[in-house]
């Protein structure tokens, strides 16, 4: 077990930044999930954590041992990481057991020591009595669990998991999700986990890393993610927030401010210290829409409703917002009709800290 | 922890340097010492060595003669495997597997010995047409022993090359832009000479320009029909200047070699301009196309298909054995003459035919065996290799092979005539000049199904290895070793069956002692022994034959195309 420590690591290829000065501390023990779209730079910053790319600039620490700078890095074969992969990458020419066996038959350990610790890790993940088997003929999710156990047997001081779900069927996924939370309350493990699923990297993590076009958008908890997102990135890819134009009208006050929206006021929440000022975004869900026939609100076009069973999902534009396209949820019974005038009142917000301040 | 960081990759390091050693003294080296001889023979710069090939008769009859068959030979493969790939390919023939090993067959058979089969076949001796009483009479001219009988040869032997290059490219041929020009009302013959042939472009420009190499770098077969007839190609005039003049005349002979090597690369050079002219891009990728339904045709085809299969495989073979089996020149073959004196005589009383046998098969299993072992690491360093310029190591291991064996013959012989300074060790008359002329010549030959191996492997499999702790070696050892080993090994055996009856290189670089089974066929022949020949031939066509089939067990773990034959 080890904590794990990037300080300001660049990674750039030829003509791009895959991964921009980018700082994270992973506490002794901590899940944390990597989360970002695809090209966002999440599976070349796990490359960097195993070695398999050299940093171009900045340093990475497991525990207290430096393991790459831009002078080098430990080889990978030396930094005790495991890695769980997308495709689980077990060698079709070997066993089930000696898949497993394999990182302590290459550090030479005894061979009876060696029987044990694979069995051990084969109970672990629940596999006992399939050592002799091939890779070939295991099922997805068994494929998965011998990956895991491959990887814990060696007792790595970090595990790395590349997008481990992605290959899986949805019944799986929920079920390994489980696993996984057991296998790191069991074992406290130091895990990274590099996913582009939020509902995923929610459930599991103890803090998310976002990832947006290499760089750090933002860490924290995911209960901090969702309702106080620090960028309008963030706020956006998180359960597809919606952002609107606002004002600050009144500074900071137990957490809350007064904002103008569409013409309209309301409170929101916000960051400690906030101060009025124009130009401001505030990020709403779409379960902090509802329509109305109250003064408070903005009046605007019904674009499109979807009905989608017990609910319809409304596509809606502000008169004082033309650019805008807002969507929400509106639960039967659906009385709005596209094409119709509505009014719309936004319940409440989180007022996006201005770019450049930081918590 | 500066150490720590600082621990490079003192293993990687080994291996780069280990394979660039390797490379170089294979491939770069020969070719250097050969470009050296022609611009400065004995160390100063001079065009005298080029001055006197040029001024030489010979010489320009010999580069004509060669550009005849090479283009000739070039055409006839061309055309021939084409027609058969297009057959095979786009049509419901059926019996495809079968047509397609049996077309192929005859390019795992060593030149010389398909000139062999031929001239037993039509020749005044040939067992075959006494069989009938239709053999011209003795003392007539064999009408193989002339131009038209060396470019039909080659065309033979050849055209299964071009076939497989031609069906991989019709493999490819997305069936959209064929349904598309049919749903534009045109027929399938003009679907295929608007739609394929042009899309095949490409395919058919690279195929002729490896038949062509193939063909001006041929030896074995004017050596066999042109000689008797004097009619000399450069191989050939090579082989008779240093048959005659021994070392002495290392010099001209080179300019000859590389004079070849130009022709060879004007024709490469000739594909990439005729390539490039047009945009012969094919970008989706989809399923094959339907095959063309011949209908009442079918039989016809199959028929036709047959014949040819008949003419070029089964019939030269078939006299090849007859001839092994006859006792003596001009005798018939009845019950009572057939004899097996012949394959003792070679196998066990003739022995410098031993010594071939003995010789060949070592050569042959060292050469397969190493350029499997080096194939991996290379493969390796290629394939899955970060550093640019290890993509050049590539280049230069597939020039040896690309160049006619000629080339690297009389590379080898400028290399290793006097003894390697420094440790005084003598190469040249030995059989080690011969093994390191394989070497290098057929390296490429494991490495390609090497390549294409790793491409097929996951990266992630190796670097699962890797944070398990293991370091470089142990990865090449315990993993990826046994992941392409399949592929590496099958190329192995190619080189086995390619170097077994090997002639080109060893003709030129052979000694008493070092003699191979193509050197002592080569020599039977020339002696009029041509029952001993045919019946070293029938042994080494066996063993290939034999080989092709193990081989064939190997296929369900090999990448598609590392078998030729193989559908």
């Amino acid at each position: 077990m080890a904590r794990l420590t990037l300080d300001h690591v660049t990674k750039s290829f030829a003509d791009f930044d895959a991964v921009k000065d980018v700082s994270i501390d992973v506490a002794d023990g901590e899940f944390l999930a990597v989360l970002g779209p695809s090209g966002c730079g999440k599976t070349t910053l796990l490359r960097l954590v195993a070695g398999f790319e050299k940093v171009s600039s900045g340093e990475i620490r497991i525990g207290s041992d430096v393991v790459s700078n831009s002078g080098g890095g430990v080889a990978p074969e030396k930094r005790r990481v495991g890695i769980v992969f997308q495709n689980y990458a077990l060698w079709p020419h070997m066993t089930v057991a000696e898949n497993i066996g394999y990182s302590l038959k290459v550090a030479r350990l005894d061979k009876a020591v060696a029987r044990q610790k694979v069995e051990d890790a084969l109970a672990l993940v629940n596999l006992q009595g399939l050592g002799e088997r091939r890779p070939a003929n295991l099922s997805g999710g068994q494929r998965q669990r011998v990956a895991l156990a491959r990887c814990l047997v060696a007792a790595p001081s970090l595990v790395l998991f590349d997008e481990p779900l992605a290959n899986l069927d949805v019944h799986l996924r929920a079920s390994m999700e489980d696993e996984f939370a057991a296998f790191h309350k069991r074992s406290g493990t130091t895990i990274v986990y590099i996913t582009h699923d939020q509902a995923e990297a929610m459930a599991l993590a103890d803090r998310i890393a976002v990832m947006d076009h290499g760089r750090l958008a933002q860490l924290a908890t995911p209960r901090e993610l969702y309702h106080e997102p620090a960028n309008e990135m963030v706020a956006s890819f998180i359960s597809q927030g919606i952002l609107l134009p606002a004002d600050v009208l009144s500074g900071e006050e137990a957490g809350h401010c007064r904002v103008r929206v569409l013409g309209t006021e309301l409170v929101v929440r916000c960051r400690l210290g906030e101060r009025p000022r124009t130009g401001a975004k505030i990020c709403c869900r779409s379960a902090d829409l509802e329509a109305s026939a109250d003064v408070s609100g903005f009046d605007g076009l019904v674009k499109r409703v979807v009905y989608q069973g017990g609910a319809a999902r409304i596509e809606f534009t502000p008169t004082a917002g033309p650019g805008l396209t807002l969507h929400f949820e509106q639960p039967d019974p659906v009385l709005l009709e596209s094409g119709s005038q509505a009014r719309l009142r936004v319940k409440s917000g989180w007022l996006i800290p201005a770019a450049g301040t930081s918590s | 922890m500066p150490t720590r960081v600082r621990e490079s990759r003192g293993q990687e390091m080994a291996l780069t340097v280990a394979v660039a050693i390797v490379i170089v003294l294979l491939s770069l080296l020969p070719m250097l010492r050969l470009i050296k001889e022609i611009v400065a023979p004995g160390g100063t710069l001079s065009t005298i060595a080029v001055e006197a090939g040029l001024r030489s008769p010979a010489t320009w009859i010999a580069t004509w003669h060669t550009l005849v068959v090479g283009i000739g030979g070039t055409l006839l493969a061309v055309l021939s495997g084409t027609l058969v790939a297009v057959l095979v390919s786009l049509t419901d023939i059926r019996g495809r597997g079968a047509l397609v090993l049996c077309y192929v067959m005859p390019l795992m058979i060593a030149p010389q010995v398909t000139a062999l089969a031929w001239l037993q076949l039509f020749g005044p001796a040939s067992p075959f047409l006494k069989l009938f009483g239709a053999a011209p009479p003795l003392g007539t001219k064999n009408p193989l022993y002339s131009t038209s009988g060396i470019i039909l040869l080659l065309g033979v032997q050849y055209g299964p090359l071009v076939f497989l290059l031609v069906r991989a490219g019709l493999r490819k041929l997305p069936r959209e832009l064929v349904e598309a020009a049919r749903a534009g009302g045109a027929n399938w013959f003009t679907v295929l000479v608007t739609i394929v042939l042009p899309l095949m472009t490409p395919s058919i420009m690279a195929a002729a320009a490896l038949a062509f190499v193939s063909c001006v770098g041929n030896f074995g077969i004017p050596a066999f029909l042109g000689i008797p007839a004097n009619y000399l190609v450069l191989p050939t005039l090579i082989y008779q200047k240093l048959a005659g003049g021994g070392p002495a005349v290392l010099g001209e002979t080179a300019f000859l070699s590389v004079l070849i090597g130009v022709i060879a690369m004007a024709g490469i050079l000739a594909q990439e301009v005729m390539s490039r002219r047009r945009d012969y891009r094919i970008s989706s990728t989809s399923l094959p196309a339907e095959p063309y339904e011949l209908g009442g045709w079918r039989p016809v085809v199959q028929a036709g298909m047959w014949l040819l299969i008949l003419l070029v495989l089964v019939l030269p073979l078939f006299g090849l054995v007859l001839t092994s089996l006859v006792p003596g020149y001009g005798i018939a073959l009845t019950g009572k003459t057939a004899t097996l004196d012949n394959y003792r005589f070679v196998l066990f009383e003739h022995d410098a035919a031993r010594r071939a046998f003995f010789n060949s098969f070592w050569l042959s299993i060292a050469a397969a065996f190493f350029a499997v072992i080096v194939a991996v690491p290379v493969g390796y360093l290629i394939a899955w290799g970060k550093q640019r310029w290890v993509r050049l190591l590539n280049l230069s291991v597939e020039l040896p092979y690309a160049l006619p064996g000629v080339v690297l013959a009389i590379a080898s012989l400028l290399l290793f005539l006097r003894p390697i300074p420094l440790t005084g060790i003598q190469l040249y008359n030995t059989v080690w000049i011969i093994l390191y002329a394989y070497l290098a010549r057929f390296l490429v030959l494991a490495l390609r199904p090497t390549i294409s191996g790793y491409h097929q492997i996951d990266r992630a499999l190796e670097e699962a290895a890797q944070v398990a702790g293991a370091g470089l070696f142990t990865r090449m050892r315990t993993i990826v070793f046994p992941l392409v080993a399949p592929a590496a090994v099958a190329g192995g055996l190619l080189i086995f069956m390619t170097a077994l009856s090997e002639l080109t290189v060893s003709a030129l670089l052979w000694s008493s002692g070092s003699e191979t089974i193509g050197v002592v066929m080569f020599s039977f022949e020339q002696g009029g022994d041509s029952n001993y020949a045919a019946a070293m031939s029938v042994i080494t066509v066996a063993v290939t034959f034999g080989l092709m089939l193990v081989t064939n067990l190997l296929a369900p773990h090999l990448p598609s195309g590392v078998l030729p034959w193989r559908d």
